[in-house]
């Protein structure tokens, strides 16, 4: 048999993970460059949205320490990354990237970005649009990772591949942000629930990727 | 789709979500199975990122933050290779670290551990990966401290270190220790790992024909990642336009 290395294993990435991924909110300012929250430009092309929310444990207590990060495709449904194969159009304006920590006192987490289109999946079905997540924090062992899909995308939803692949239908609500105008602007809230919370919140669907 | 889907992660390498010794994990992990779906796009691509984001003592923990002196504390340069499952080099990999200073106090608004801030030291640093998987960076070797698991927990020295690669799946942290330091097999952190091997590759080697003479001692550390599966024929259904 062939044999082959061993990932390195996982560590949590403890109450500190701000110091190094987000020195700013650490207390201190370091680097010229820092990377944040805020993955539009004014050149991105794209419906603007912020997604907010807040990360809570088994006993329905924030957990303000918790460092997340999103991946997403444009608003063409393109990722910024050569093995991409979509006929899709690259927006040089547009990383997909962005990190953030919940806030410490109120534990709320938010990203500005713009909505994704939707991918291509194998066997010619179009994955509903949506953004991967992943959540560090003191306690977690291996960050756990997510999606968060949109609400009013109801009819792409029903027909997205990995949303299928949850056996429990009830589960699949975890993973569908809720679509909100304040002020002009569009929120989608994306609460996550480490663990099913007293007060009748279902624990977040996670994904072995 | 013509990319190769990352091997499967081996979760017996890894710590389980719950281990209850590490106290904070009990409330902070699912209590149902990972749902383990096929890599599809989103899976297999990840974000990237250019030298030109970086400044030129970003991987200088010594110096980064040192305004009017040195930071106090032994000097030590860390060094190794990022590679995959198959042995591949992973460059331009984002390579983040942070750290307590020499004292074991972290330059944090939490962290209230009676040991005093250095002035001089900000405690983090990043680099890329270049076209071997290899990285280095500088720094003073962080103290053990205290945190509040039993009444009387002490971490060993460590480093976190976060990994960005070529795949969002490869996105790791990660912590890495020092060759010889009672402390490691005494930490309920360490043994959330599940074997002592695993153990083992969390622990960088002193590397002393590395050393600097009169500057600085010199640790090397390697890091695995996952790697993709090779894609030996187009996953194309007979007669679908694809």
């Amino acid at each position: 048999m062939v044999t082959r290395l061993v990932e390195t294993p996982s560590q949590t990435g403890g109450p500190y993970v701000h110091i190094g991924l987000a020195p700013h909110q650490a207390g201190f300012d370091i680097f010229e460059n820092t990377f944040g929250n805020d993955l539009a430009s004014d050149a991105t092309v794209g419906e603007r949205i912020t997604i907010v929310g807040s990360v809570f444990d088994g006993s329905g207590t924030l957990v303000r320490d918790a460092l997340l990060e999103i991946w997403q495709a444009n608003a063409a449904g393109k990722y910024a990354h050569r093995l991409d194969p979509q006929d899709k159009a690259v927006d040089p304006a547009f990383r997909g990237w962005g990190r953030t920590g919940a806030d410490f006192d109120s534990g709320v987490f938010e990203f500005h970005t713009v909505k994704p289109g939707p991918v291509e999946a194998d066997g010619g079905r179009v994955q509903a649009p949506h953004i991967c997540v992943v959540v560090f924090a003191r306690g977690i062992n291996v960050g756990l990772h997510t999606r968060l899909y949109f609400d009013d995308e109801a009819e792409r939803n029903a027909a997205d591949p990995v949303l299928a692949s949850i056996e429990w239908e009830t589960r699949r609500r975890t993973l569908v942000a809720t679509r909100s105008e304040r002020g002009g602007k569009t929120f989608y809230t994306f609460d996550i629930r480490l663990q099913n919370t007293p007060d009748g919140g279902a624990e977040t669907v996670f994904f072995d990727i | 789709m013509t990319i190769g889907e990352f091997v499967e992660r081996d979760f017996t390498v890894h710590p389980p979500a719950l281990t209850p010794d590490y106290k904070t994990s009990v409330l902070r992990s699912p209590r149902s199975a990972l749902i383990s779906p096929r890599n599809t796009l989103s899976e297999v691509t990840g974000p990237v990122f250019g030298a030109n984001e970086l400044g030129d003592k970003d991987n200088d923990l010594i110096l980064n933050f040192a305004t009017d002196g040195l930071p106090i504390g032994e000097r030590l340069i860390v060094h190794g290779y990022v590679r995959d499952e198959f042995g591949n080099p992973v460059s331009g990999a984002l390579v983040e670290v942070w750290q307590a200073n020499s004292g074991g106090r972290y330059r944090h608004k939490k962290d209230q551990y009676l040991a005093p801030i250095d002035p001089n030291f900000g405690g983090c640093g990043r680099m890329l990966t270049d076209r071997n998987g290899y990285y280095v960076f500088r720094t003073i070797k962080p103290g053990p401290y205290p945190w509040p698991n039993n009444t009387n927990s002490w971490r060993p020295a460590h480093i976190h270190m976060s990994l960005s690669a070529d795949g969002w799946a490869q996105r790791l942290i990660t912590q890495l220790y020092f060759e010889g330091d009672p402390l490691i097999e005494r930490c309920p952190i360490v043994r959330t790992v599940p074997t002592v091997e695993q153990v083992r590759s969390l622990i960088a080697q002193e590397d002393p024909a590395n050393h600097v003479p009169f500057d600085a001692r010199t640790y090397r550390f390697d890091v695995t990642l996952r790697g993709r599966r090779a894609t030996f024929f187009e996953n194309t259904v007979p007669g679908s336009s694809r």
